[in-house]
Order: structure tokens, then sequence, then C-alpha cells
């Protein structure tokens, strides 16, 4: 029992503490794509650090719920990535919630979002929210169904029972498999408000959605907000690392051993995502902001056909 | 027993409406009836939760006949465990609204016109849901639209009031009609009106589709399921708020429960097909619902498309469950059952409660439109409050209650791929697609509900001096935002107590889950799905405490207020903020062309010209545009014609009679 709590605590805290570098990676890969030195991939810590010390500067209009969502947002966030297996599967409250509970804790994330940027009543703050909502509402039923391809797949809405799964030889090659793969990736792109959906480097753009809805935080909001989006990254990556690249995985009790050799691959693979989203960032450009609803459509009916396939024959 | 209690109760009500007809005119009539009202829901809830025998347990029914309604027929009434949980539904949310009235009412400028009618539409509503053969069912059917309508109709004196009283009287008398000749077809040819008759009565298979249809059609209405739905939106939001939460909240559930006792108690066993059916209506419904929630910007306009949304995904439960039933799956079946009267429950307490919220933002500004409120949560602080608990319960977060029946329907669904029917195993997945948009489309929808309404900036002087409103009403919504939270964190015990009601129609339940450990619902087996919102809270709670710690040791404490920085062009006009039609453009533009023929022209005056610019926006609704008006034209066009036959002469009139008199005769003649 309170080796389970030291296990899951610890997971707690590895995500907690690779999510700036996960993000710094990103930046300076980049900045090196793109032929610039690029700060350290250190530097997000400063930066939480700096806004940590920093005064907050708030709104006359803002209200008690603009104070209180930075840190809703945050735990939303944090509680629904230590529920993804990162380095072991069976962590002590993986089961409390499936893959359908991490989705909707990410939903209550943006809720609260999308209202603190409604909350001071600012015209930037309001065309954040709304366009959060709209992508929102094409990209959680997105992910949805390709929730619903695996675990009509795996036969459980668990993520570890789907790591299991996908770690068993008789997975093999298979369409839906495919189908989901993409829908994934497209609806991680999109929430974490990367190119070509959002660009999470600009300021002052019309298309902006993310930095447009968190326009007036300051300070220690600022760096909850900024945590919390470091750590969603980490939470997709994870996600897509635990359901496509389960291998390394430890099961829950296999010993200390197991358990390094689980959180060195999971850094690997981090890594990894984190090249692989710099490499595809620096070679797409931005779309319209009203374009995006398609390619998140795209997303959800590849969704809808992994499932259809998988409703007509399970070995598709 | 508790039968005799809650037959108590209920002429306990019709008490209370005679009471109220002298008691209006005194200061202290509106206490007296809402208060005795409120006991009488006490009772009879009491009655239904802890009743030996029968209650929530699985149980026999029991059963009265009472020496009323048509002679040496009596009326029949049974407590089964089905009436019950409806019971339990129909009298927390009386309860409430009573309570939440003693308050509200006190602003009601014509309380003769709502305090007679009120108790008699709570006992209407309880008499349905005991009735025991067609006579009682349709009689109450008919006293709960009548008492209802009376309610929607208490400002007679609004534009909008009278049409829309019109509406819900034509599509009432209509929805009685054909739930009239649903029954005419059960009791079949010896006329068995009592139950118990309609289900020793076997039926041929096309007659009992020719039901399903019919109930469809009656019940569906009620409920207002897609494209029956029109009136609801009128109706809801004309009625005082509190009426409103029961009309939303509680009628469409009786109408629900008018579909579940005909369709899986008497009609017999369902054909295939029928799930079909069910499930088109339930997607559609859900998706529609929402959208055209999203295009409003009257408040309880808003909330009463919501519960078109949610009677979508009840309905979406209902037909997954009959789609268990038919392929003989009845695991799967209770699943699926338990699912959709577990979003019934968590409806009826969302809903009433967030119009219970907008009842009191009525009362401080008396405005329901959004375009004129904002920042309404600096002035009410805990109706804000409150408010948001509904909304987030109504957007499916966890772990809130809306998340928890939302969860059970999902996993319906993914069991559904075992159906053999090839028709399904093409629909289900669609259905799955359609709720889970309705759910994301919902979120959308209450964050601009709730964006709107309470944050931001005042867009009016009313908004701007609003003040919170009376301890009745705070005190009716903080306990109903507590049930909804304590619904979602403990959803065992609420599965738990449907048990009684899957047993009876699908006969099969859900595993016991009151003994599992940690409280957490699992409802096949643990490594298939599992979810514990108790164990989600006290992670978010006790995460939440420690960043707060960590934040408060190392960060700065520093805030200074100032202007909104707003890139540095604040604007103070509060006009400049986004409002309800701004927030639902993207949305408008993704789905709106589709769905409602949305159309933006704009219209730029020629540079140097000092005409405004402007911008006209055209929706359209297709329903009320391509069904509901030929229709009305068409009926308008018949009566027009045979407004002719008042105005003849009596030489005419002998002809006509001689006529139709050969007529009759000579069709008699030859059906012999």
């Amino acid at each position: 029992m309170i080796g389970d709590v030291l296990v899951q605590g610890v997971e707690m805290l590895l995500v907690l503490l690779v999510a700036p570098l996960m993000t710094g990676l990103v930046r300076s890969v980049k900045a090196r794509l793109l032929r610039r030195q690029g700060p350290s991939p250190l530097q997000p810590y400063r930066d939480l650090w700096r806004l940590l010390r920093k005064e907050v500067v708030l709104a006359e209009s803002a209200s008690w719920l603009f104070r209180v969502a930075p840190y809703v947002v945050f735990t939303a966030i944090w509680v629904g990535a230590s529920l993804i297996p990162t380095f072991a599967t069976g962590l002590l409250f993986n089961w409390s919630a499936d893959m359908i509970a991490i989705v909707a804790l990410l939903g209550t994330a943006r809720f609260f979002l999308a209202l603190a940027g409604l909350d001071v009543g600012t015209s930037f703050g309001g065309i954040g929210s709304s366009r959060e909502m709209m992508i929102a509402s094409v990209a959680e039923p997105a992910m949805l169904m390709a929730v619903f391809t695996l675990s009509l797949l795996a036969g459980s809405t668990a993520l570890s029972s789907v790591a299991h799964f996908m770690l068993t030889a008789h997975v093999g090659l298979r369409i839906s498999l495919g189908l989901v793969a993409v829908a994934l990736l497209i609806v991680s792109i999109a929430e974490n408000a990367r190119i070509p959906v959002d660009n999470p480097a600009t300021h002052l753009e019309l298309t902006m959605v993310h930095e447009a809805m968190v326009l007036e935080y300051s300070g220690r909001h600022l760096a909850m907000i900024e945590a919390a989006a470091f750590l969603k990254l980490v939470l997709y990556a994870s996600l897509l690392a635990c359901i496509f690249l389960p291998w390394g995985l430890a099961a829950a009790g296999d010993g200390p051993f197991a358990y390094l050799i689980g959180i060195g691959t999971y850094l690997l693979k981090l890594v990894l995502a984190a090249i692989l989203l710099a490499v595809f960032e620096t070679s797409i450009a931005k779309m319209r902001v009203f374009r995006v609803p398609q390619f998140l459509g795209a997303a959800l009916m590849l969704g809808l056909l992994g499932t259809l396939l998988l409703f007509v024959s399970r070995s598709l | 027993m508790a039968l005799d209690l809650i037959i108590g109760g209920i002429f306990a009500l019709f008490t209370g409406a005679l009471v109220a007809i002298p008691a209006c005119r005194h200061s202290l009539g509106r206490p007296v009836v809402y208060g005795l009202t409120a006991a009488a829901c006490g009772v009879i809830l009491t009655a239904a939760v802890l009743g030996p025998g029968a209650g929530l347990g699985p149980g026999a029914a029991m059963e009265r006949t009472l020496p009323l309604g048509i002679p040496w027929v009596g009326a029949h009434l049974r407590l089964d465990a089905l009436a019950a949980f409806f019971l339990v539904v129909i009298n927390l949310c009386g309860a409430a609204a009573s309570l939440y009235a003693i308050g509200y009412g006190r602003h009601e400028t014509l309380p003769g016109r709502v305090l007679p009618f009120f108790p008699v539409f709570l006992a209407a509503m309880n008499l349905v849901v005991l009735a025991d053969d067609a006579f009682v069912f349709l009689f109450a059917w008919e006293l709960m639209s009548l008492s209802s309508w009376a309610l929607v109709m208490v400002h007679h004196r609004e534009e909008e009031t009278g049409q829309a009283g019109y509406v819900y009287l034509v599509m009432a008398g209509f929805g009685t009609l054909c739930l009239l000749l649903a029954f005419g077809l059960l009791a079949g040819s010896d006329g068995g009106y009592v139950f118990d008759a309609i289900r020793a009565e076997t039926l041929a298979g096309w007659e009992r589709s020719l039901v399903l249809v019919l109930v469809l059609l009656g019940a569906g209405s009620k409920a207002g399921i897609v494209p029956l739905h029109v009136w609801l939106p009128l109706a809801h939001p004309a009625a005082p708020s509190h009426v409103s939460a029961l009309m939303s909240g509680v009628m469409t559930k009786v109408a629900v429960y008018g579909l579940i006792r005909i369709v899986f108690d008497l009609a017999g066993p369902p054909a295939s097909w029928w799930s079909v059916v069910i499930l088109v209506i339930g997607g559609v419904t859900a998706v529609l619902g929402v959208l055209y929630a999203l295009m409003q910007h009257d408040l309880k306009r808003l909330l009463a498309y919501h519960t078109v949304e949610n009677i979508g995904i009840i309905y979406i439960g209902l037909g997954l469950a009959l789609a268990f039933q038919a392929n003989d799956m009845p695991a799967g079946a209770a699943l699926a059952l338990t699912a959709a009267l577990f979003h019934v429950l968590n409806h009826s307490l969302f809903k009433s409660l967030l119009f219970f919220g907008t009842g009191a933002v009525l009362t401080a500004t008396g405005e329901r439109d959004m375009e004129h409120l904002g920042g309404l949560i600096h002035r009410m602080p805990v109706t804000a409050s409150t408010f948001l608990v509904g909304c987030a319960a109504i957007s499916a977060l966890p772990p809130l209650n809306g998340f928890a029946s939302e969860w059970l329907t999902f996993q319906a669904i993914l069991i559904s791929p075992n159906l053999p029917h090839w028709g399904l195993k093409f629909l289900v997945p669609a259905v799955g697609a359609a709720l889970a948009l309705a759910a994301a489309l919902a979120a959308a929808c209450f964050v601009k509900a709730f964006g709107i309404t309470f944050l931001g900036r005042p867009r009016s002087p009313a908004a701007a001096m609003a003040d919170e409103v009376d301890g009745f009403s705070l005190g009716t919504m903080i306990a109903l935002a507590l049930l909804c939270v304590l619904a979602g964190v403990l959803p065992g015990l609420v599965v738990d107590g449907l048990s009684g009601v899957a047993v009876e129609l699908t006969g099969s339940r859900l595993p016991a889950q009151a003994s599992l450990p940690w409280l957490s619902l699992i409802p096949i087996s643990p490594a298939r799905s599992s979810y514990n919102g108790l164990i989600l809270l006290v992670f978010i709670t006790f995460t939440s405490t420690i960043i707060a710690t960590v934040v408060k040791r190392f960060a700065s404490s520093a805030l200074r207020r100032s202007a909104a920085w707003d890139c540095g062009f604040p604007d103070q006009s509060p006009a400049t903020q986004y409002t309800a039609q701004s927030f639902a453009q993207p949305i408008r533009r993704v789905f709106g062309r589709a769905v409602f023929g949305a159309a933006e022209t704009v219209e730029m005056p020629e540079p140097g010209s000092l005409a405004p610019a402007r911008l006209h926006m055209r929706l359209r609704d297709r329903i009320w545009e391509y069904l509901f008006l030929p229709v009305a034209a068409a009926v308008e066009a018949a009566a027009g014609r045979a407004n002719a036959i008042q105005f003849l002469t009596v030489r005419s009139y002998l002809t006509l009679v001689f006529a139709v008199v050969v007529l009759l005769l000579s069709g008699l003649a030859l059906w012999r």
C-alpha cells in the first residue's frame, strides 16, 4: 500500500518535473531547425520561476472565478496526467478514471479556462474563449471516437488494459489502429494549440486562440496556466506513447529495476515526441481559423470510421 | 402502507389547490400553499424511498382500487419499482420548487393565477405515474397538460405568452389523442383497460408497431423529441420560473415514464426495428437540441432547448436498452436502462437548479436576455456559484453527476458490437458520435450561458444594480447543487437504487455497487471499465491543496488591481465585450449553414459616407417552416372551406342530411 502510494507520487512528480523540459526541448529543436541559436531547453523552468516571483496585476472587473481558474485548470490537467500509465501500468489510481474520464477531465480544464477568458469582459478574451469552444466542439468528439475504437479493440476503456493489449503479439497491423493514430495526432495538435491550428509563439494576432484567452493573466496565475499548458503537452505525448509505443512499461509490483527501465524508456519516448513535433511544426504553415473545423472534422470522421469498422468486424 | 401514504399525499395536494383559491388573496396564502405542497411532496418522497416492500428495492408491487372515476370500474393505482423511481424524481423537484417558490413567488404579480394550479400540476404528475388503468392514466395526463397550460398562461397579456399557450394546447391535445388511440389498440377487442388485462393481451405484430408509433407521437411530443419539440421552447420560458423548472425537469420525465411504461411493460416483446427508430430520434434530438440552444440568447429558452437535448440522451439510452432486449441480452439492457434512468434523475436535478438560478436572475434584474446581463457574479455570488455547479453538471464534467450517467451510456454503446442486427451495427457508432458531439457542444453552450450572464461587465443598469435573492431561493439552489455533487461522487448508490427497476423491466441488473471497495462504479467487470467520482474529487481536492500551499509558500503574494490590459487598448464601454451572439458565431459558421440555413450579409457604406455599417444575420427554423407551417396552413384552408357549411338554407341542410344517410346506409349494405 505504502509502496503503491509512493510509486503514484513519483509518477505525479515525474510528469510535473519533465513538463517544462519537454516544451523547452520542442522550442530549442525548432530554433535549431530554423538556424537560430534559441534558448536553452531549461528556459521554461526559469520562466515559471520568474512569473512566480512577480506581482499579479488583476483587472478591476475580474471576479473570484478568474483567480481560482488557473488552479482548477492546472489541477484537472495534472490529475489527468497522473492517471495515465507513463512508466508503469496499474498504478494506485489508474482504475479510478478510464480514457473517457480523462477526456472529460481535460474538458473540465477547458471549461474553466474559457470561462476565465470571458471573466474580465474584454474582446480578446471573448474571441479566444469562443474559438476554443468551437475547436473543442469538434476535437472532443473526435477524441472520444478514437477512444471508442481503442476500447472496442482492447475490450476495455481502462488505459492500462489497452496498453497490455497493445503489447500482446496478436495485435498486428490493423486499419482501425492506423485511423485512430492519425485522428489522435490531429486532436493532440489542436488541443495543445500547436501549428497549424494555433501558434503558441504569437501574441496580438487575430488568429490566436489559446493566447487570447489567457491574455489578462499575470504573475503566479500566468505561471499556473503556463505550467498547465506544459503538462497538457506531456499528457498527450504520454497518452500516445502509452497506446502506440507501450514497450518498456513496467507492470504494477515489478520492482524498482523495472520501474527504472520504465522511466528511462518513458523519457526517451518524450524526447522522440518533442523532436517529431518540432519537425512537424517547422514544416507546415498555420491555417486559417475556419479551416480548423474541417481539419478536425477529418479526425472525427477517421475515429467514426475506425469504430464502424470494428462494429462490422473485430479483425479490422 | 407506502401506497396509502402516497395517495394521502396526492389528496393533500388537491386539497392545497382548494385552499389556494381563497388563500391567494391573503399575504400568508403563498407560504401556506407552498409549504403544504412541499410537505406533501416530502411525504410522498419518503414513502417512495422507504416504503416497505415497494420503494426502490425489488419487491412485490402494491395495488389499490379506489371507488372513484367510472362507476363499477374504479380507479386502479399501483406502486412498483419503476413508479417509485419516478415518484422520487417528481417529488424531489416538486418539494424543491415549492420551497423555492416561497421566496420567489413574492414577486408574482398575479398569485391567484399560480397558486391554485401549482398543486394540481404536482398531483397530476404523481397520478400519471401511479395509474394502473388507461382511464386514470389519460385523465391524469390531460390534467397535467391543462394545469401546466394554465400556469404557462399566467402572464397572458404578454404577446409571446398567447402564442406559446396556443401552440402548447394544440400539441398537448394532439399528444393525448395519440395516447388515447394507443391505449385503444392495446386494450384489444375485449376492451380491458386495466394494465393487467393489457399485459395479458397478445397483439398482432402490426398492432404493436402502430402502438409504438402512436406512443412516440403522444409521449414523445410531451417529452420534446425533434421534430415535435416546437412547443417546448415557447411554453417552458413563458411560465413562472419554478413552474418552468417543473415543466422542464419533471414533466418531460413523466413523458419518458409514459414511453417506458408502454413500450417496456405493456406492449409486449419489442420488435428489432423499434430500437432503430428510438435511437435515430435520440441522436437527432440530442444534436439538434443543443445546436438550437447555442443559437439562443434568452436564458430560459436556451435552457428549454437544452431539455430537448437531454431528452435525446435519455432516448439513446432507452433505444439501446430496447435493442439489447430484442436481441436477448438482458445484462446490456439493464446497463442501458440504468444509464437512461440515471440521466432522468440527473437532468431533473440540474435543470431545476438552472431554472431556479434563471428565476433568481430574473428577480434581481428583470431580464432574461443575456445580451442585457453580465457581471452578476460580483452582485449575486451564491446564485452564481450554484449556477456554475449546474452548468458544469449539465456539461458532463467530472466529478459531477451529468458525467456519471453519460459515462454509463458510453459503456452501453461500447458493448453493443455484440448485437447481431446489421442496421444497429452501423447505427450505434453514429449515435455514439452524436452523443459525443452533443456533450461537447453542451459544454460550449454553458460556457456561453454562464460566461455571458454572470461574468464580464454589466451590459445594462439593471445588471449593474442587481442584488442577491432571498434565503428560501438560495437555500433550495444550494441543496440542489449539493445533490448534483453527491450523485456525481456516489453514482454507485444511485445505480443500486435503480436495480429494482432494471430487474422489473429487463430481468437483469448491474452488479451491486455499494459493497465495492472505495465506492467505485463498475458496470460490467473491473478489467473492462471503472470510474470513481469520489476518488477523483478527493484527488482533485488533495492536489489543489498542495498546489495552493506551494504557491503560497514560494510565490510572490503581491497583487495589484488595475485596468484590464486587453493588448493595450482597453475600451471602457461594456458594449465592446463579447455577446451571446458573437460567442456562438464560430459554431454557427461551422454547423449553422447546414442546420439552420444561416446566412450573414454585411452592409458596408461607401468610404466617406456617414451611414452605419450593418450585419444582417438570418437563421431559419426548417422544422417549423417545412413541417408545422404547411400543416397549419392545410388545417386553416380546410376550416375555411368547411366554414361555408354554416351558412346554407334549410333546404340545403335537409338535402345534405338525406345524402349522408343514403351514403351511410349504402356503405353499411356493401360492407355486410
